[in-house]
């Protein structure tokens, strides 16, 4: 090659690489890396465990399902909102593509305003708190019920146990955790039942409590004081632990405990903790489809990851978890880059209808939230979550009253 | 609201109170005697938590039954923290002993996160659910009796210190340091012996609280604090005081709950002792300075 030849054919590679969209280079990515946070430790320890089971077995799955590699960036946030900002810059910092997480909702709003700054991707598995989705931002997208959402489904499914049992309940007490979640429930729960006029009753008190209470005494003679029929109940894991301890402690009886739609209830720990106590609890919330082929897929290698755990009691937890990655992996397929601009808007076109969870298909609307998300009527019996309602998903009948806890 | 409502709560936070007492009164007994400020207190009482959550898992031991040789192991613990770190520095600038305490608080917070992980833990002992049915008033079985426990603790540390040699020998420490030399007492194995004393109270009020909440290893700076708030509201170095500000801050604690809101139930605790500092600054039952 003569000089001018080489000079020239440099000059035509510079001037490519030049006009090259960053994301064409980096179309070449070859694994997809997902920063997870999630709440491994402190008060929603056992939660974020839980979640984690769904993003570990998501690697091997997707790659079976989508032919894409996907690297997991584990990063515990202790349960601790200025943690999880921290984690997130780390993660971003350290090459994550794309984050999804927090199961929180005060978390999630705050990694998604840093994701949203430094213009990655976040998804969010779990976290209802609706301004997370109301900000206008370009890098935020949430596969999960918005509180008002979860509420609405919750509360129409409180009627439909009410006419399934022939049950007419006048009262209720409602207990709710004083958080972002507890909070955006709580408007929401007042907002809704006013217009809920086929609801037969109304709430006669309202008690806050810390999420992170040591001593539920004071907050459960408290309700108990209100003789309500039953306990509707917005809380988190181990303050449901505590309260039901203290219910029983304090022999209050009511016809049940219902919650609108809040981890807490369903959850493996709640069951190990209180045995035959944590029996016809009642908890209406977003769930997954026990009949869907993904579901088929999710528990296999599930089952291959813990043989000794069930999926029934990670569903929710690890199957948004794992549909967070989902998205993100078909995302980063179609896209063929990493570019955080190009993924985010891979991830807006999203079009799933093969899914675990209730509901029609993952497509986000303008804000980045999706709409239709399915809940059930999950009751606590024999030891496991059970689908009571809708009829169409439901493996046994429901019960209501609950029978007292002596005779559980 | 009904009479057996408040009544009830308050029997709550007596209960309750007198176990916060009992790990206050630790506190003020070092502070009354070696004029030290343990800002590890809270810990320690994490650690005695974890003593009794462990030996209720490996033999099966009620965490009353385990109070003794607990407590004899703080002792012990306390003793040679005292004779081996903390006497050095007695007559160093206070700011040194803040940090000496504030360093062996952080590390055995570590090391609880390192050997436990922070997850919470506890124990399930079969009367753990039950409660006492006295007409209209339910009496928690767990509470009540970790109250006693507390009082008896309290009742036995006072006797030492008011009808054994030992107990005149450390209270005259107390009183007048250079006049307790001059007659030839052993000052430094005398404050070894109070902070011994100091780690039994603590031992026994954790393996009181295990029954009555989960330990986490970030207990502890809370418990600290808690501890604080109680022996200024009593008056820091009163061992009266101690117990009756830990039940004036559980009586408190609970009624603000009740009659305000129950997650302003830390702030009326905090609130009351911003009172008692502005009107009674050595604390309810404190000498003044």
């Amino acid at each position: 090659m003569k000089r001018r030849q080489f000079n020239q054919a440099l000059a035509a590679a510079g001037a490519l690489s030049a006009v090259s969209p960053f994301g064409i280079v980096r179309a070449q990515a070859q694994k997809l890396r997902v920063g997870m946070i999630l709440p491994r430790s402190g008060y929603l320890g056992f939660i974020g465990q839980s979640c984690q089971k769904g993003a570990d077995l998501a690697p091997p799955v997707l790659k079976e399902l989508l032919g894409v590699d996907v690297e997991l960036m584990n990063a515990d946030f202790e349960s601790n909102v200025d943690t999880a900002r921290t984690r997130a810059e780390r993660l971003i910092q350290e090459g994550a593509n794309v984050l999804v997480g927090a199961f929180d909702s005060g978390a999630s709003a705050a990694i998604a305003q840093v994701a949203e700054q430094r213009g990655v991707p976040f998804i969010v598995n779990i976290a209802a708190a609706p301004q997370i989705t109301e900000q206008g931002y370009k890098f935020v997208f949430r596969n999960f019920q918005t509180a008002g959402d979860i509420v609405r489904n919750g509360l129409d499914l409180i009627g439909e146990l009410f006419q399934a049992t022939n049950t007419v309940p006048r009262t209720a007490v409602y207990m709710h955790v004083n958080d972002t979640f507890g909070q955006a429930m709580t408007k929401g729960i007042h907002a809704l039942l006013p217009r809920r006029t086929q609801l037969p009753f109304k709430i006669v008190d309202t008690i806050a409590y810390d999420p992170a209470a040591r001593d539920l005494t004071v907050e459960v003679s408290k309700a108990k004081a209100t003789n309500a029929d039953f306990l509707l109940l917005v809380c988190r894991l181990n303050d449901a632990i505590l309260l039901r301890r203290e219910m029983v402690k304090q022999r209050w009886n009511p016809m049940g405990i219902i919650s609108p739609g809040s981890p807490g209830m369903y959850e493996e720990q709640y069951f190990k903790a209180l045995g035959k106590l944590s029996e016809y609890s009642v908890s209406n919330v977003p769930w997954y489809n026990p009949n869907a082929k993904l579901t088929r897929i999710v528990e296999k290698a599930f089952l291959k990851q813990n043989p000794k755990d069930k999926l029934v009691f990670h569903g929710l937890n690890a199957g948004f978890t794992f549909e967070a990655t989902l998205i993100a992996a078909d995302a980063f397929r179609r896209a063929r880059s990493t570019d955080p601009k190009t993924l985010a808007d891979a991830i807006r076109q999203t079009n799933i209808t093969e899914k675990m969870s209730l509901g029609g298909p993952i497509r986000f609307n303008d804000k980045g939230q999706v709409e239709g998300i399915g809940s059930a009527c999950v009751q606590n019996r024999d030891q496991l979550p059970t689908v009571v309602l809708p009829a169409s998903a439901a493996t046994a009948k429901p019960v209501f009253p609950a029978p007292t806890y002596k005779k559980a | 609201m009904a009479p057996e409502l408040i009544l009830n709560v308050t029997i709550a936070g007596v209960l309750g109170g007198l176990v916060y007492g009992l790990m206050a009164l630790g506190l003020s007994v070092i502070f009354g005697v070696v004029r030290v400020v343990n800002f590890a207190h809270g810990e320690m009482m994490t650690i005695a938590m974890y003593a009794a959550v462990v030996l209720f898992a490996a033999l099966k031991l009620d965490p009353f039954l385990v109070m003794l040789p607990v407590g004899a192991a703080f002792f012990v613990f306390g003793y040679i923290m005292q004779a081996g770190f903390i006497n050095p520095f007695i007559t160093r600038p206070e700011h040194s002993q803040f940090m000496l305490l504030v360093a062996v608080a952080i590390i055995m917070v570590n090391a609880l996160l390192v050997v436990f992980g922070p997850d919470a833990r506890n124990v399930q002992v079969d009367y753990q659910l039950e409660s006492f049915e006295i007409g209209k008033l339910l009496l928690d079985k767990a509470r009540l009796y970790a109250a006693i426990a507390a009082l008896v603790a309290a009742a036995a540390l006072f006797a030492f210190f008011k009808f054994t040699l030992m107990g005149k020998a450390i209270r005259a420490c107390a009183d007048n340091y250079m006049g307790a030399k001059v007659v030839g007492l052993d000052v430094k194995h005398l404050y070894a012996l109070t902070f011994g004393l100091g780690a039994v109270c603590v031992a026994i009020a954790g393996c009181a609280m295990v029954l009555l909440v989960e330990v986490t290893p970030a207990l502890g700076p809370a418990y600290t604090l808690l501890a604080f708030v109680i022996v200024i509201v009593g008056g820091l170095g009163s061992m009266p005081g101690a117990l009756l500000g830990g039940v004036l801050i559980g009586v408190s604690e609970a009624l603000a709950g009740l009659f305000i809101a129950p997650s302003a139930k830390s702030m009326f605790s905090f609130g009351l002792l911003i009172l008692v500092l502005l009107l009674r600054p050595q604390g309810l039952l404190g000498k003044k300075a």
